[in-house]
């Protein structure tokens, strides 16, 4: 999806430094961190998220901004059904109109 | 201005709604275009029309990926999972995306096992769950998305897992742009550049609008007073006469991109020599192909794969409103046969799809219009 959704990252996975633990309003998934090895986030740091995977660090501001955006949209209930859903456990193939959009320009 | 007061710092958007109309010259029109499919779901949704002067016109560009995927591919698609034990894994907007035969969740209440995921990297784990399956990935964006499933390649490889593949349809968006120039029918004078997928591809890739096409394109973000700030960077850049990349979007977006999402799309992928799009026809070098090293992971290669080409139903006209050329509510199934209910064409479906957006926003706000008591 286009819009991004920013999340903080909780820990980094002991066993894989691709792997981290993220806190999206309270939500909390494993994501992957592989596509920012030149600039990796700790514990604290803030990402956006696309699909699962972080793209870019961003400042604690940011993150409350682009979450203030995605509520504006109307996009909260896709963004949060889209990061319950990373990992699998709770994919509900009934309700296709809340699933993550493909990523847009 | 009905929905200044809702927006953080209403002030500040008014005093740029103020400027744009002092930049904007009355006896000029001026034509954008916002790329990207994000942009066009929040002009809409923050009714910036109603705030831009009339002179301004924003026109919707191509930057929807599940709106410029040709019928055909998603026939392609369900074929390969019509064959024995192929779990069909996609993106939830791709599901009622139709098919000549229907959509991917059609086809499922026939029976397909077709299944949700809301990550490519899950798509991988149902194939970890499912070793006697082959799960099959319907890969789909521009460069946002395309990072992620090139890694999620890199580790099936790494892992050694065989019953896992892409079926990609990933394309890029600077060929896209550059059709759209080419475009007869396309007066356009500037350009609101993407957001997310700059973070990956950087601004460079756009200095070619600015020096060869003598456009301003301006990178934006998608609030409210993003989208009007990158309207005032446009206006400028026309009023002094200059064409320049700048970047509304520096908080989020890095003018080189992320190096680490480029390597791993440079691994996995190598351009298509030409890919077809919704409304615009082939486009050349506009998408992306999994590679020879990855073959044993590419649903092309390891399928057979119909490649038909299929065209939209005879009156929808999805192509002309890709193109900017028509707008949504000028096609003629707009509301009437086609409807976010029953999609006939993809533009209806995804919100980033600007038949969709014009009718959840511009179709209620018409209605409310019409209610309102006559003072
Ligand atoms: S209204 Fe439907 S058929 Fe017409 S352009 Fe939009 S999506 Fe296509």
């Amino acid at each position: 999806m286009c819009l991004a959704i920013p999340g903080q990252i909780v820990e980094i996975s002991s066993g894989n430094s691709d792997s981290a633990l993220v806190d999206v309003v309270g939500v909390r998934r494993t994501i992957d961190l592989g596509l920012l090895q030149d600039d990796r986030p700790s514990p604290g740091d803030w990402v956006l998220i696309h699909v699962g995977f972080a793209m870019s660090k961003i400042s604690e501001q940011d993150a409350a901004e682009q979450m203030s955006t995605l509520r504006m949209l109307g996009e909260i209930d896709g963004a949060m059904q889209e990061v319950q859903g990373y990992g699998l456990d709770d994919v509900d193939e009934t309700k296709p109109r809340l699933s993550p959009k493909a990523g847009s320009a | 201005m009905r929905f200044v007061d809702e927006f953080r710092e209403p002030e500040l958007i008014s005093k740029t709604a103020e400027e744009i109309r002092r930049l904007a010259d009355t006896n000029c029109s001026y034509r954008m275009m916002e790329v990207c499919g994000g942009h066009t779901h929040a002009i809409y949704r923050f009714g910036l029309k109603d705030i831009l002067p009339e002179n301004i016109e924003l026109i919707h560009g191509p930057g929807c990926p599940v709106c410029v995927l040709p019928m055909g591919r998603i026939d392609d698609g369900l074929a390969i999972a019509q064959q024995p034990d192929v779990i069909f894994a996609a993106f939830g907007d791709m599901m009622r995306v139709p098919g000549t035969h229907g959509s991917p969740l059609e086809h499922k209440a026939r029976g397909m096992d077709v299944r949700i995921v809301y990550s490519p990297s899950d798509a991988l784990k149902l194939a970890r769950l499912n070793p006697d399956r082959h799960v099959m990935f319907f890969a789909i964006g521009f460069e946002t998305t395309a990072p992620s499933t090139a890694l999620t390649m890199i580790r099936a490889r790494a892992e050694g897992i065989r019953n896992f593949s892409v079926f990609c349809n990933h394309v890029t968006i600077i060929p896209a742009i550059r059709a759209i120039l080419d475009s007869p029918d396309m007066r356009l004078h500037a350009f609101i550049g993407p957001g997310h997928v700059s973070t990956v591809i950087g601004c460079r890739p756009y200095e070619w609008i600015a020096l060869n096409e003598r456009k301003p394109i301006v990178v934006s973000g998608f609030e409210p007073l993003d989208m009007l700030q990158s309207v005032v960077m446009l206006l400028r850049q026309l009023k002094a006469g200059e064409a320049k990349v700048e970047n509304q979007y520096k908080r989020v977006v890095p003018w080189e991109g992320n190096r680490a999402a480029l390597k791993a799309m440079g691994e996995v992928f190598q351009l298509r020599p030409y890919f077809e799009w919704r409304g615009l026809g082939f486009i050349s070098q506009s998408a992306l192909r999994v590679n020879d090293k990855y073959a044993a992971w590419d649903a092309e290669q390891r399928f057979a794969v119909p490649g038909i080409r299929v065209t939209d139903p005879k009156a929808a006209q999805c192509g002309e409103v890709l193109k900017g050329v028509l707008k949504p509510h000028q096609c003629k199934l707009f509301g009437r046969e086609c409807t976010p209910e029953h999609p006939i064409g993809a533009l209806m479906v995804s919100s980033e799809g600007s038949c969709a957006a014009y009718h959840n926003y511009e179709h209620r706000k018409a209605a409310m219009v019409s209610l309102a008591p006559i003072a």
